[in-house]
């Protein structure tokens, strides 16, 4: 079968049909972005917290198979039991593996961006084992059999009477009762008893610290630790950028992290996991996936010093209007734009070029990956491995030609401006995509290289 | 000081009203000025598209035309970025490597390197400020919103001198108008909507004109402003600082 | 054959990666700054309550009364009246989801953030911090310090099998970004901080 090559722009096209909604998404993800301004300005240091966490993740990245090693060893000193996957089929085979060893049936998962781009769900459920995702927003979007659309705010695509409907269909909540507040406690008690009946709970990583083999997870909601403590088995997935060398690194990391994802001081919990309490078996999955190829990538390492912030879908203005969904990757927004053509560079042609290059993206970052300039650098390479179609190719090729030639940039600069004058339709319809929202600008008599021959020379 | 005039080739063809304001304005300062008459275009079209590579020829006509000035000023914050980000050509590359060096932005010129305070212009107008993207952020033309430090603007200093001249200071200060070079027609749909948007946040200031550094962006949304029959204009920061205190 | 642990480590190996030395770092001036003040604006601000107390009396005082209106509490703070954690060091987490209030002893208190690190070795058991419905931690103004840094200069964090940053009470704005106190986690947190020149628990 052929797959249709998914294409961002046509799918932001759609998500702008909704005027009201789009204005909405923008308006609220602009709010947390100025969140995140207040935040940062509260703190003088701020850019200096910025540089020293590029340059640790810089160094982590840069003796990456050293650091690995010394955490593993850590970690298998603390009675943890970690594994290695190369890809994401391995990695769900893993995980797999320890649940049916422990004739685990029921699964909670909080937040990890690494099981979504593995599919792990997807796999678990085909073998039966139940997997309920225990962030609100997360829940939220399981249930309505959608992807999230954002790496910190899973469901800010939809509005709370989406989440309503959905919750009076799956949980027999009130129908058009629209109050967060009671559609939070109605999942609240549900998924307490989700917590208390789990056979094991998996978990993402924010942090793992070579140095004491400890694992550091950061949430609002507190579902990670209730999942966690509850269960008989713990199960971590981390993607292997996720190493810092030293536990008082995080110091600069936890400062930088939910200042930059919502404006928060900091998450209300950061929680430390060394060893397994007593009882609990723990297991810790480091998954390459594409990792390895990508820091061998010279201009688009540094992409793996991400520490999934989400300020970079906030700020960017292209995110904000075209939604999550449009970037077809489990990642959205400039991040993702840079992360996805690494795993696949003909279904994610489209991504890099879904940006104006503002710069807001590397601005924004806390530990400063240049986005905007990887985004310019994977259109130069995807053109060049021919993902581009052989028409743009074309256009492109004849315009460097003519503007390489002097005179043959006069001339058809002057002809294009007649053809404008004495025949506006062939410019002005709705084939030309300026045009179909734009007025073309008027074509002048003369250039300035015309007036100035005349007038200066 | 020999100044050579780098004229934007859409500038050239399209807006060369633009390009006599800057000529003119940097004369007023006392710049010698030279256009150099076979200059065509930086490159960056095709770059932004993902060509790179097919811009060599591009980056061989900018040095046979510009190396051996003072500097380079161009009156857009764009293509001088693009230049100094990416202007190379292997036989050449010691002159490209002093080229990316000295090529000026028009408003950073006036304000660092000629270092005028107020270029003795008059602008009766309640005006908005477009900060684009590419002066603001690889140019340094002005702090960003999104970094903590002092703030400044070039382009604001100039026209907080200019007599007349009410500027006000859009909601989002420094969010991109969605121009984007090819990005413009690719992306046609958001395009818009963001233009649309900066349009909106001038609109509540009642601003009579929005100005800014860069032609695109302008053209961009000039293009959107007629399509509203909107009666706001645009109006290039060059063609500003060149109006004169006698006009009443 | 080769394992996935010698393919992932060759893998790297093979990168050919510039060695990045280790920034060093540098966390400018330490401020002088009433902690206790920012300490307790931070927290309001996050959606807790800070009380200043004299001595561990008014904490007995206050747990009594709150123990009129909810039945189960659980007390890991030795220098209390009503410590009662030993009977539930080794629950299951279905017993312990009815704790109303938990009262637990925390070491480090930020000024900047409103956080305290809370450890295993005062938790008694991992899961209360989460499950109670109500928590209230115990720290004396000595163990307030101003920053992420200063708490892991001052923390041991591989002292213990586990250890938290608590920071309010949960919350989501997951749906429309609307701010709700109490996801899955207490509906609400309070700390009470011993002043220096009382009695510590």
């Amino acid at each position: 079968m052929e797959h249709k090559i998914k294409d961002h722009s046509n799918a932001a096209a759609r998500f702008l049909k909704d005027e009201e909604r789009a204005t909405w998404h923008d308006e609220t993800l602009w709010f947390v972005r100025s969140k995140r301004d207040k935040a940062a300005q509260q703190l003088p240091e701020w850019e200096s917290l910025r540089e020293m966490a590029s340059g640790i993740k810089a160094h982590t990245l840069s003796h990456l198979d050293k650091y690995l090693l010394a955490f593993e060893a850590k970690a298998k000193a603390n009675g943890v039991h970690v594994h290695w996957a190369t890809d994401a089929e391995e990695h769900n085979r893993i995980v797999y593996s320890i649940l049916a060893k422990h004739k685990a049936k029921n699964v909670v998962k909080s937040k990890s961006m690494l099981t979504e781009e593995c599919g792990l769900n997807h796999h678990l459920e085909s073998q039966g084992i139940s997997v309920v995702d225990t962030d609100l927003g997360e829940y939220i979007v399981q249930l309505r059999k959608e992807q999230p659309s954002h790496i910190v705010l899973p469901a800010i695509h939809l509005k709370k009477e989406d989440v309503s409907n959905t919750f009076h269909e799956c949980l027999q909540t009130e129908k058009n009762n629209f109050d967060p507040a009671y559609l939070t406690n109605s999942a609240r008690i549900v998924l307490r008893e989700k917590f208390l009946e789990a056979d094991a709970a998996i978990t993402g990583v924010n942090f793992a610290v070579a140095e004491t083999g400890s694992i550091v997870i950061c949430t609002n909601e507190g579902n990670a630790d209730l999942g966690v403590h509850s269960a008989p088995l713990h199960i971590a997935c981390m993607g292997i950028e996720k190493l810092i060398p030293k536990a008082k690194h995080l110091g600069i990391f936890l400062r930088l992290l939910a200042r930059s994802a919502t404006g928060q001081p900091i998450t209300s919990y950061s929680s430390h996991f060394r060893r397994p309490r007593k009882g609990q078996e723990m297991h810790i999955v480091l998954v390459d996936n594409g990792r390895t190829q990508q820091l061998g990538r010279k201009d688009f390492k540094d992409s793996l010093k991400c520490i999934r912030c989400g300020a970079c879908l906030n700020t960017c203005p292209v995110y904000r209007r075209s939604g999550g969904h449009s970037y077809h990757n489990s990642v959205a927004g400039p991040i993702g734009a840079i992360l996805a053509p690494n795993l696949d560079m003909r279904k994610n042609a489209d991504l890099p070029f879904a940006s104006t290059l503002c710069g807001s993206c590397t601005n924004v970052c806390p530990v400063k990956i240049n986005i905007h300039e990887q985004l310019w650098s994977w259109r130069q390479i995807l053109m060049k491995e021919w993902y581009g179609s052989p028409a743009k190719k074309a256009s492109m090729k004849a315009m460097a030609f003519v503007l390489s030639r002097p005179r043959m940039y006069k001339l058809s600069g002057k002809i294009g401006r007649k053809i404008m004058q004495w025949l506006p339709g062939l410019v002005n319809n709705r084939l030309n995509p300026w045009h179909k929202n734009r007025e073309m600008p008027q074509a002048p008599r003369q250039s300035f290289n015309e007036w100035y021959e005349k007038n200066k020379r | 000081m020999k100044v050579a005039l780098f004229i934007p080739c859409y500038i050239d063809q399209f807006f060369p009203k633009v390009a006599i304001a800057t000529l003119q304005v940097l004369e007023k300062v006392g710049c010698e000025v030279f256009y150099p008459v076979n200059q065509t275009c930086c490159g960056q079209p095709m770059a932004n598209a993902g060509y790179a590579s097919l811009a060599n020829s591009c980056n061989k006509n900018f040095i046979q035309n510009f190396y051996g000035f003072d500097y380079i000023v161009s009156p857009s914050g764009s293509c001088v970025a693009h230049v100094k980000e990416h202007l190379h050509y292997k036989p050449r590359e010691k002159e490209a490597a002093i080229m990316r060096n000295n090529v000026y932005e028009l408003t950073e010129f006036l304000t660092d390197v000629v270092k005028v305070v107020n270029v003795g212009a008059y602008f009766p107008h309640k005006v908005g400020l477009h900060t684009s993207c590419h002066g603001q952020r690889m140019l340094g033309l002005s702090s960003m919103s999104e970094r903590v430090g002092p703030s400044f603007s070039k382009p604001e200093q100039l026209l907080n001198e200019v007599k007349g001249l009410q500027l006000m200071r859009p909601a989002r200060v420094d969010e991109c108008c969605g121009f984007g070079g090819t990005f413009c027609v690719t992306e046609e749909a958001v395009s818009v909507r963001m233009g649309q948007d900066r349009i909106r946040d001038h609109a509540a200031n009642e601003v009579e004109y929005i100005t800014g550094g860069d032609v695109s962006c302008l053209m961009h949304l000039e293009g959107i402003l007629k399509r509203q029959k909107s009666r706001i204009k645009v109006v290039h920061i060059a063609e500003i600082l060149n109006t004169k205190w006698s006009i009443k | 054959m080769i394992s996935s642990r010698e393919k992932i480590l060759k893998a790297i190996r093979g990168c050919e990666l510039e060695n990045k030395h280790l920034p060093s770092l540098n966390f400018g001036e330490c401020k002088q700054e009433d902690l206790l003040a920012k300490f307790s604006q931070t927290l309001a601000a996050i959606g807790g309550r800070c009380r200043k107390v004299g001595g561990v009396e008014q904490i007995d005082a206050y747990i009594q009364e709150a123990g009129s209106k909810y039945p189960c509490i659980i007390n890991a703070v030795s220098e209390l009246r009503g410590f009662n954690i030993i009977d539930f060091v080794n629950a299951d987490a279905r017993t312990l989801a009815s704790t109303a209030i938990f009262i637990v002893r925390g070491s480090v208190a930020i000024a900047e953030n409103g956080a305290i690190w809370v450890t295993e070795k005062n938790i008694g058991n991992r899961s209360l911090p989460f499950l109670c419905q109500h928590l209230i931690i115990v720290v004396t103004e000595e163990d307030l310090v101003v920053d992420m840094h200063d708490a892991y200069e001052k923390n041991a964090i591989d002292i213990d099998g586990y250890g938290v940053f608590i920071a309010g009470p949960s919350k989501t704005a997951d749906i429309e970004q609307s701010l709700v106190i109490g996801a899955h986690g207490p509906l609400s947190l309070e700390v009470f901080i011993i002043e220096s020149s009382s009695n510590k628990p």
